[in-house]
């Protein structure tokens, strides 16, 4: 069985703040981590292999430093790595970035790709589903088990909605979008960690995928971003310093002249 | 040429989900520039005596896909159906819940059918042109982006559930419903269904309430808490703090990572009001926050702050509600 799983390196959004002088946000210093609920896709990776037998292949995009998340995949217990990295994938959305992603995984084969539900940096849990289309491969996302018979060949899945769960069965190829809850990643092994320093990663750039140059980079991107802000506030504020009793009473009459109660 | 603005109204059981209600309502907004239909697409077993319900609710039509390998969610079946509907009667617009069906589907029928979709939008426009900006929240909620796309159709966003406003339903709305039928690719239809089971649901959905007793951190019994919501016919949520502590479900969790609620009255009780959870319920009418730090960021948003113990203003309601 050969596994991709794809990760991402993301900013630790819990430690971006906003500047309140400039109101932008902060994001010198914040370090990069791998996406949580890839980091867990990658766990589940690894657990199918140990249990059943399978290499373990990580891909990335983005530029040569997210090579330090590969570098940690590695030390998880990854069987290789590879980073794809070209200035023609800048400045794309989801769907050219799904473009760039499946033709790795074309070029490199796989029987399961496995990812994180969402990027923390983003959280638009499109490029699993995108990747998948592109493959022409059944999706499961939402994964919150992931099990597999190894006698009929079969990928069992706990599919996680909001008010229930499906188990699901595929044979053949496809891809699974797992949920950070589903466990917690493993540690870096120690001699893992000596072993990765002695692992080459693989780098894929354009000109060694078969793709059409107008369907990635800005010009593949069908959405744009016409422009951002931080967060406004713009309430009338009222702050009054009361004892409780004179404070229930303000809570009650600003209900009452509003008809709420 | 591509136009009209579609709602994929999601169902569950049978039950049309309220997103779909205020996804009909946010659309009907869209369209008063361009004087564009608002057409609800329908899936599933047994659901086309449900399409009047969302005429009622703002669709000028109804296209309706009756079928049995609808009857529950699968990715697959249901990709198949809205693809051919698109590719038939082309549409400017496809909006979905940002749900974990519509940002299951969305994606897929975006690589699909070669356009670009955005994710988790708060806020839709609509110019003379028919152009749709999709506004979205980034990097946990510290910004927000607006979106386009200029040169592909249709445009196709997920929207976060509680954030538009459903209209009032009228029954005297007329409109015209369509049933489809599709041509199957079954042998695409590689993942099965073993079993579908309902978890503990939540006995409330504080996204249906008028009012929200909401606790944080700062309350450290949450048991006036419910009798006060009961006083005021309302519910009780919390941040996520109380959540994680278990004193509560995630049903009740307001946020980034629980509900978008916007109650006639948000009262905040012992909630700093962390960025996440301003996220949440800042389109609330009326926000009330109590709390014993001055400088909560919660009070940015309120529109009554009082600088007091939460638990001590619980108690007094209590008392004279």
């Amino acid at each position: 069985m050969k596994i991709i799983v794809c990760i991402k390196q993301v900013p630790n959004t819990t430690e971006i703040k906003i500047d309140p002088v400039t109101n932008t946000l902060k994001r010198d210093g914040v370090p990069s981590i791998i996406n949580p609920d890839d980091k867990t896709a990658l766990e589940v990776a690894l657990q199918l292999k140990e249990k059943h037998g399978a290499t373990v292949t990580v891909l990335t995009m983005g530029p040569a430093q997210a090579e330090k998340a590969l570098r940690e995949a590695l030390a998880m217990g990854a069987d290789e790595a590879f980073l794809l990295t070209d200035r023609a994938f800048a400045g794309s959305d989801t769907l050219a970035t799904s473009t760039i992603i499946a033709g790795a995984i074309k070029k490199l084969g796989a029987d399961i790709v496995f990812c994180g539900r969402q990027a923390i940096d983003g959280d638009t849990a499109q490029v699993g589903p995108q990747i998948a289309e592109h493959l022409q491969i059944p999706q499961i996302t939402y994964a919150a088990a992931v099990d597999y018979d190894s006698e009929r060949e079969v990928l069992i899945v706990k599919r996680q909605f909001e008010d229930r769960y499906q188990t699901l069965e595929v044979s053949g190829q496809c891809l699974v979008t797992v949920l950070s809850t589903l466990c917690p990643p493993r540690y870096m092994n120690v001699w893992d960690i000596v072993d990765q320093d002695e692992k080459e990663i693989g780098i894929i750039t354009f000109a060694d995928l078969t793709l059409n140059r107008e369907d990635i980079g800005l010009s593949g991107s069908p959405t744009k971003v016409k422009s951002t802000a931080t967060k406004q506030f713009d309430k009338t504020i009222e702050t009054l310093e009361l004892d409780a009793e004179s404070a229930a009473k303000t809570i009650v009459d600003a209900l009452k002249t509003r008809h709420l109660i | 040429m591509a136009k009209n603005v579609w709602v994929f109204c999601e169902q569950r059981d049978g039950e049309i989900q309220s997103v779909a209600f205020e996804l009909l309502g946010a659309s009907r907004e869209l369209v008063e520039k361009t004087n564009e239909k608002v057409i609800a697409i329908l899936l599933g077993n047994n659901i086309k005596e449900k399409a009047s319900e969302l005429i009622a609710y703002g669709a000028d039509e109804v296209h309706v896909v009756d079928d049995e390998r609808l009857a529950t969610y699968v990715t697959e079946p249901y990709a198949q159906a809205v693809t051919h509907l698109a590719k038939q009667y082309e549409p400017s617009v496809i909006l979905f819940g940002a749900t974990s069906i519509g940002r299951d589907l969305a994606p897929r029928l975006s690589a699909r059918l070669k356009t670009g979709l955005t994710a988790d939008c708060t806020k839709l426009e609509m110019d003379e042109q028919g152009s749709l900006f999709m506004t979205r929240p980034a990097f946990g909620g510290n910004l927000f982006a607006t979106i386009i796309c200029p040169d592909s159709r249709p445009q196709m966003s997920t929207v976060r559930p509680g954030v538009m406003k459903k209209l009032e339903k009228d029954n005297s709305r007329k409109g015209e419903i369509v049933c489809d039928s599709i041509t199957w690719e079954e042998s695409k239809f590689a993942v099965k269904v073993v079993e579908e089971v309902k978890e503990i649901q939540c006995v409330e959905n504080i996204e249906e309430a008028k009012i929200l007793v909401s606790c944080g951190r700062g309350v450290k019994n949450i048991e006036p808490a419910f009798e006060v919501a009961g006083k005021l016919k309302g519910m009780v949520s919390a941040s996520r703090s109380l959540v994680d502590a278990g004193v509560i479900g995630h049903c009740s969790q307001v946020g980034q990572t629980g509900k978008t609620v916007r109650p006639e009255a948000y009262l905040a009780f012992g909630i700093s009001g962390a960025i996440q959870h301003l996220a949440g319920m800042e389109e609330s009418e009326f926000i009330v926050a109590v709390n014993t730090d001055k400088n909560a960021p919660i009070f940015k948003v309120a529109n009554l702050g009082i600088v007091a113990d939460a638990g001590a203003v619980l108690k007094e309601l209590q008392k004279i509600l």
